[in-house]
């Protein structure tokens, strides 16, 4: 125990500053998120067929490095409580309705973002016969966070260019 | 008269405190392992979105789940009149002490149990039935504590028990009054949703306790579900603050002490966040089942500290 | 037939009420009808004590029998019976010598015998009912040689006779007739041990019939120990005390655990009779034991929160089991783990078993939680009293009574959240009906009833400290504040359930009138449960009593011993695949294994044994005769 405090003493905080352009657009986040958000998204993740390899990338998210809370932005565990669902992977058929109820489950107003290749429009799974498509063809989409998977820098540079758009 | 005013002021305070509390615990917890973590007024801004939002309810729900945030909100409004934060006599009247406190919370226990139930999802009946076992464990020992300390003072008046202890330092180290401190530390973990019992940051449902029953709320139904939490794990922490270092709390209403009671108040919750903070960072959570072994344990402490008050002179 | 014999139990019920409350007040009569037998003849008298419990009686026979006016429609037998029970259970608490006592005690327990057969075609109510009659005359016989022994010491088998001549008995015969008593009027109350025929009769008899039992029959039991313990004999040692607090405490405990893991509707709530009883248990040997430490202004305070609990565990209870009735009677189950959803079935039902479980769980302000403060502030004012061995008893009481609390909040949060909410479990729970008016109206009285006692408990504890005072020889009822605030010894505690309800209304009602101005919450959406996108959700993804129930088996396993059966059955031509699963994880009954059944199995060998001169010869039978009546010249 003690020596897990000494270890956090002695690392001090990691979290990387921001490249120039994120944090911009942070301070940019805060200001329009203020009006529509209140400063405060809450992300419900949605795995629709992934490879996993966008989840790692989002599970980074939260580590010390990016810190994702410092804007206000918290992974919560239900639709109920989320703003925005996180959704990744090309949408297999078996996802599809699972998707549609977690979109149908999540409070208004709120946020669709696609992140990788894949949930914009099947990726290098597209075409296969257990793939319906995009999000896009199952639920309205917000916006796209491309990469194959896209690193938690460009995650939380498009979180945040979304949040931009919503103002106009 | 005064008392009124004061029980309105204190409780006035307490709701308004709450959500900062939590952000402090938070951001310092962040900051101790490594992160920069979300701004101390962070549950203020959650709490203003959720009242925005539309809340999403369930047609397999009843009324129960309706009314419970209500309820729970005034649950924790009435026993921030009853607590003693920044004064001794807060109340209204004397309308009761700690087994009034701890039946209210009990109440809303009760209550968030059932709406945990209410809705059908597995979920929802695994952290009723998770939380009543706790609580079914906890709240005797918060009593017996208490009991501990009120056999000492004389009287189970929770502003009587502080004013009689304070003005007897010496009793603060004794055996007895710190085996309650201790069933009474174990079990406010437990009663508040932290770390080792329950972990208020989890996503994953199978270990969830508190989270798990409210899974279902949303818009302004979470919000006050949210902030009674706040509520609460203020409450309990002022209660230990002050039930277990009843210095620099005021028995009247004039300005100066006013001040300071804040002040004494503010400096002895900094202190237990920074306590909690270091604790959930270094511990890992318990096994579910192990848990009521933990709860036994302070149950046990707790009978212990009663005998020892009874019977040590 | 039936409808007029419950109308006159109605009536009945009104006027006892009001003779009951005039006796509490001061209406002190005697009656005699000195000629019609031997021993002293019938005699009944009022004091107090008699007008306090005569009152409780005749009071929850109204809306039971309110109840029964409704379940004769369907089946119409028994309603004599039934108005005799009531009868009996009225003339208990007035008789005033052992001969009345005895046959109106008597008269009591075949009715309810008779009435746990009522619907006796299935084995299992011919079971509860004959355990019911063997453990009732078990306890009669503890009454009878009780009762015999103090009349041949003292003369005389008044209990005025008795009164006066307890002080002039030695300890020693004081302490075997107190004994005797207590454990036959423990018996009737349900204390464990000697609960065992109360969770299999109370649920076997119709439910309005259940809940006079568990309302008011069992807390004759009670009387009988306040009778015994403080008023005929007088009052005793400390031990007394302390052993009827010590064994409410482990009735509490024990009554409240097995509730927990039972999932049926209605012998879960005979457990919580247990419980009660031994929350009752634990004010009344507070009482005694402040009394044999010469305080009798505590020991006044013990008893009326006995006596307050007694009141509002007959409310409370009714209440649950008329509710549990109506569900019995709409769904034709009492198995909890076939219920549920029936809150938009059945709202009225559902409302009052969730102002019930409140009441019963003793959260505020309803008058569960007021009687058990007033127990707990009774357990806390040993401090006062200097005994350490008397405070650590005191200790183990605060206790268990605090560990009751939790785990009776826990059991009722399963009682209703299980059987009211969510998706229903069967067909029969799908389809269930709300009662008839008589019902609803019953249940109406009671939850109205389980208010007022909450609310009022300025004007009825020192009603009941009134009823106290001549008890335990306290010179005048100690001061208990007024208005709206009770008040314990000055400063030491104080409660105001007015104010509290007040406050917690006021506390719903500013939120939600400041949210909704500002415009909080205008819109909602209706949409299903979260279920993590599954399909459909069904009953089935419910959670079940035995897993809301499975935590508290495995924390309490060393009181429950489970028994784990795991039974597969696989495909004859692979053991991989399984086509049937039986899983059962039962508990084992504690008292049943290590008291009951060793003490059945010296009966059965003795009788066995004794069989042996059971030869059938009428020659031998004369023998004996010879030899028994030697035996009686010799011994003269």
């Amino acid at each position: 125990m003690l020596r897990q405090l000494r270890l956090a003493w002695r690392t001090g905080v990691v979290t990387e500053p921001p490249p120039g352009q994120t944090e911009a657009l942070g301070a940019e986040l805060r200001r329009l998120a203020h009006r529509r958000f209140g400063r405060s998204l809450h992300i419900r993740h949605v795995d629709a067929g992934s490879c996993n390899a966008c989840e790692l990338e989002i599970a980074g998210l939260a580590g010390p490095h990016y810190d994702l809370e410092r804007y206000g932005l918290r992974l919560v565990a239900s639709p109920r409580h989320a703003d925005c669902l996180l959704v990744t992977g090309p949408v297999t058929l078996n996802m599809a309705e699972p998707l549609r109820r977690t979109y149908e489950a999540t409070p208004d107003p709120k946020l669709v973002v696609v992140v990788g290749d894949c949930g914009r429009d099947g990726g290098i799974y597209r075409g296969s016969y257990a793939v319906l498509g995009g999000v896009g063809d199952v639920v309205p989409v917000d916006a796209v966070i491309p990469g194959c998977p896209p690193s938690p820098r460009a995650l939380l540079a498009g979180l945040l260019a979304l949040l931009g758009r919503l103002d106009r | 008269m005064e008392s009124l005013l004061a029980g309105l002021l204190q409780a006035a305070l307490a709701a308004a405190a709450a959500p900062l509390l939590t952000g402090v615990l938070r951001t310092l917890k962040a900051r101790l392992v490594g992160r920069r973590g979300p701004s101390v007024l962070q549950p203020y801004a959650d709490l203003r979105k959720l009242l925005g939002k539309e809340p999403v309810i369930s047609p397999t729900t009843s009324w129960i789940f309706r009314v419970t945030p209500w309820l729970l909100a005034s649950t924790s409004l009435v026993a921030a009149l009853l607590v003693p934060l920044v004064f001794t006599r807060p109340t209204l009247v004397p309308a009761g002490n700690i087994i009034l406190v701890m039946s209210l919370f009990m109440l809303a226990t009760f209550f968030l149990a059932l709406a945990g139930l209410d809705a059908g999802s597995a979920f929802g009946g695994l952290g009723a039935s998770r939380s009543v076992a706790l609580a079914a464990l906890a709240e005797p020992t918060v009593i017996l504590a208490v009991f501990a300390l009120a056999i000492r003072a004389g009287t189970s008046d929770l502003g009587g028990i502080i004013e009689r202890l304070a003005a007897e330092p010496a009793q603060a180290v004794a055996p007895g009054h710190l085996l309650a401190l201790a069933a009474f530390f174990i079990v406010m973990l437990a009663e508040t949703g932290r770390l080792p019992v329950d972990n208020p940051a989890t996503h994953l449902e199978l270990t969830m306790i508190h989270e798990a029953m409210v899974l279902e709320y949303s818009g302004h139904y979470l919000a006050l579900v949210e902030w009674a939490s706040a509520m609460k794990f203020l409450l309990f922490l002022a209660l230990l603050a002050n039930l277990f270092f009843p210095f620099g709390v005021p028995a009247s209403l004039a300005p100066g002490p006013l001040i300071l009671g804040v002040a004494a108040l503010a400096a002895k919750l900094a202190g237990l966040v920074v306590a909690l903070a270091l604790i959930e960072t270094a511990v890992a959570k318990l096994r579910l089942f192990r848990v009521p072994e933990l709860l036994a344990g302070s149950f046990a402490l707790g009978v212990v500290s009663v005998t020892s008050a009874f019977v040590l002179p | 037939m039936s409808a007029p014999g419950y109308l006159s139990a109605v009536l009945l019920g009104v006027l006892g009420t009001a003779g009951g409350l005039a006796g509490m007040l001061g209406w002190t009569w005697q009656l005699g009808l000195h000629e019609a037998l031997p021993a002293g003849g019938l005699r009944l008298a009022m004091d107090p004590l008699s007008g306090l419990f005569v009152a409780l009686v005749a009071a929850t026979a109204v809306p039971t029998s309110l109840a029964g006016l409704e379940y004769a429609r369907r089946d119409g037998r028994g309603w004599l019976v039934y108005l005799g029970f009531v009868g009996a259970m009225i003339a208990v608490p007035l008789a005033a010598n052992a001969l009345t006592f005895l046959l109106a005690w008597e008269l009591m327990s075949l009715a309810s015998y008779s009435l746990v057969l009522h619907r006796g075609r299935s084995d299992e109510s011919v079971r509860a009912a004959w355990v019911y009659a063997v453990m009732t005359h078990a306890g009669l016989g503890f009454l009878l040689t009780g009762m015999l022994l103090l009349g041949a010491w003292t003369g005389s088998l008044a209990f005025a006779d008795w009164r006066a001549a307890a002080p002039m008995l030695t300890p020693t015969a004081r302490g075997v007739a107190f004994a005797l008593l207590a454990l036959g009027f423990a018996a009737k109350a349900g204390a464990i041990p000697l609960h065992v025929w109360l969770p299999l009769a109370h649920p076997a008899a119709p439910s309005h019939v259940s809940a006079l039992m568990s309302g008011v029959m069992i807390k004759l039991g009670i009387y009988g120990l306040l009778r015994a313990g403080l008023d005929w004999l007088g009052g005793g040692p400390a031990w007394w005390g302390v052993a009827v607090m010590l064994a409410g405490a482990v009735s509490a405990l024990v009554g409240v655990l097995y509730a927990l893991v039972d999932h049926d509707l209605k012998r879960l709530l005979a457990f919580h009779s247990i419980e009660n009883v031994g929350i009752i248990l634990i004010g009344l040997g507070a009482g005694m034991t402040f009394r044999a430490a010469a305080r009798p202004d505590l020991a006044v305070l013990g008893v009326a929160a006995a006596l307050y609990h007694t009141v509002n565990h007959a409310a409370f209870k009714s209440l649950l089991f008329l509710a549990a009735g109506a569900v019995l009677h709409s769904t034709g189950t009492r198995n909890m783990e076939h219920l549920g959803g029936l809150i938009s079935r059945m709202p009225w039902t559902a409302a009052a078993f969730l102002v019930g479980s409140v009441a019963i769980a003793g959260l505020p302000p309803l008058n569960g939680f007021v009687s058990e403060w007033l127990t707990f502030q009774a357990l806390l004012h040993s401090l006062t009293v200097p005994r350490a061995g008397l405070n650590l008893a005191f200790a183990a009481a605060m206790a268990a009574l605090a560990l009751t609390a939790g785990l009776a909040l826990a059991c009722f949060v399963k009682a209703f959240g299980i059987t009211f909410l969510a998706l229903p479990r069967s067909p029969a729970a799908a389809q269930a009906r709300e009662s008839g008016r008589p019902v609803r109206g019953a249940m109406g009285l009671l939850v109205l009833a389980c208010g007022a006692l909450g609310l009022g408990p300025t004007l009825i504890v020192p009603a009941l400290a009134q009823v106290a005072v001549p008890l335990v020889g306290a010179p005048a009822p100690p001061a208990l504040g007024g208005g709206l605030t009770l008040r314990l010894s000055g400063d030491f505690a104080s409660l105001s359930t007015p104010v509290v309800a007040v406050a917690l209304a006021l506390g719903v009602a500013l939120p939600l009138a400041g949210l909704g101005l500002a415009g909080v919450g205008r819109r909602r959406r209706i949409s299903e449960t979260w279920g993590c996108g599954r399909l459909v959700q069904t009953a089935r993804m419910e959670y079940t009593a035995t897993a809301f129930a499975n935590p508290f088996k495995r924390v309490f396993d060393f009181f429950y011993r489970p028994v784990r059966q795991l039974d597969i059955e696989v495909h004859p031509e692979s053991r991989l695949f399984v086509r049937r699963i039986a899983y059962e994880n039962p508990i084992r009954p504690l008292f049943e294994e290590w008291l009951y059944r060793p003490a059945l199995g010296v009966l059965h060998r003795s009788a066995r044994r004794l069989q042996a001169i059971q030869s059938g010869s009428a020659n031998a039978y004369l023998l004996y005769i010879l030899g028994a009546l030697l035996a009686l010249l010799v011994l003269r």
